[in-house]
């Protein structure tokens, strides 16, 4: 079963939510998707990494070959081409990989080289596998790293936990795509109320099973909260504004491996997905 | 000598875009005897490398120098390939910034911007 955790900006609680979420399950997969800023590692600081790096295929012109009829650069929607002084000149980091120039050039000038974005480390916790995805400072999209990383095996254990990166874009859709289940993490706040609605519109267009988990949760109103009321969105746990929570997660610890209320909590919070999924 | 300047609107009272890359329009203008058009830029609406589409269009344009608030370190690379000199705009008229290019009082512009949707360090 493959778990997606999401939310419409960063800060609100991906990362606590998917650790503890893997970290209760038995024998799972924790995948970290947000591979800007990968963070679950610091967590669960995998024993036994192993490090691959992550290529993809950039254009490469000759020049002799090429006479200059301009159908790479008009075709390219990323605008990664350019015609100067009777030369195609390729910005690399605007690239995003996808061959049509090769295909297309009626000279066959365009041949294609690898280039490294990024990397995938494996590891494992107590017992949890870690999958960490890279992608490297400057470069134009993550997709094919996360793409490399959903293909792999670790991905089929009973639990996968796929940590996703904030927003809605191409990258989270990617991360997305195969989920059995999508957990939306929101703040209590109106700008939170804001970035939950654009998850949510996200996982209605992908017709996914989903529901909401209140992080940071104090008394008094709650936008999200009323947000997922006005919306039907299945509340599936709320997590307390808690200094001691906050304490742990910020010395870089697993809150479920040291307060057993924790444990209990995010427990809970699996088996009710799981019950949401029908398993 | 045929310069280029992003602009606001298709009219010589009409300012200087503050964006290069996604600028509506550029003036085409020749310094010689005054003669002069507008281009739309095809470039504004893109998702990503508006800056190189936007240059690649003005160096179309046979052009010797860009005058700009501001550009892009990719659309740089583009005018430096094709010898296209840049020039830092100053104020926002249009035509006081033709009259100093041609009294020799605009500088060139060193500093590009590394782009807006790149995160580049």
């Amino acid at each position: 079963m493959k778990i997606a955790v999401l939310s419409g900006k960063g800060g609100t609680g991906k990362t606590l939510v998917s650790v503890n979420l893997a970290s209760v399950s038995k024998n799972g997969t924790y995948i970290d998707c947000d591979v800007e800023e990968p963070n679950g590692h610091l967590f669960f600081k995998p024993e036994e990494v192993k490090r691959n790096e992550i290529s993809v295929k950039i254009p490469v012109v000759n020049q002799d070959k090429c006479n200059g009829c301009r159908k790479c650069v008009d075709f390219c929607k990323f605008n990664a081409l350019a015609y100067i002084n009777n030369k195609v000149k390729v910005f690399e980091t605007v690239c995003h990989s996808c061959g049509g120039c090769n295909l297309l050039c009626p000279e066959m000038a365009i041949d294609e080289k690898d280039k490294v974005i990024g990397a995938i480390e494996t590891g494992s916790s107590e017992g949890i596998s870690i999958i960490t995805g890279i992608l490297n400072t400057g470069e134009e999209t993550g997709v094919p790293i996360i793409k490399e990383i959903l293909k792999m095996q670790d991905v089929y254990s009973p639990v996968t936990i796929i940590d996703c990166p904030p927003g809605s874009s191409c990258m989270v859709m990617e991360s997305i795509k195969d989920a059995d289940y999508c957990v939306l993490v929101a703040e209590p706040t109106l700008f939170g109320s804001h970035n939950l609605s654009m998850v949510y519109e996200l996982v209605k267009l992908f017709e996914k099973p989903f529901g909401c988990v209140l992080n940071k949760c104090i008394d008094g109103e709650n936008p999200s909260e009323e947000f997922c009321t006005v919306h039907g969105i299945p509340v599936i746990e709320s997590i307390p504004f808690d200094i001691n929570l906050g304490t742990i997660n910020s010395n870089g610890d697993i809150i479920t491996r040291q307060d057993q209320k924790y444990f209990e909590l995010f427990s809970n919070l699996l088996s009710r997905i799981k019950e949401e999924v029908g398993l | 000598m045929k310069l280029a300047m992003p602009v606001d609107e298709k009219n010589l009272e009409s300012t200087v875009c503050i964006s290069f890359g996604r600028t509506p329009y550029f003036l085409i203008y020749n310094t010689e005897n005054g003669e002069h058009s507008f281009l739309d830029n095809s470039a504004a609406n893109s998702q990503g490398g508006a800056g190189i589409k936007a240059a690649q269009a003005v160096v179309d344009q046979k052009v010797e120098v860009l005058i700009t608030p501001r550009c892009g370190e990719n659309a740089a690379e583009v005018f430096s390939a094709a010898n296209v000199a840049l020039y830092k705009s100053s104020g926002n008229s249009i035509l006081e910034n033709i009259a100093s290019f041609k009294n020799n009082e605009l500088s060139k512009l060193v500093e590009t911007h590394a782009g807006l949707h790149q995160h580049n360090k």
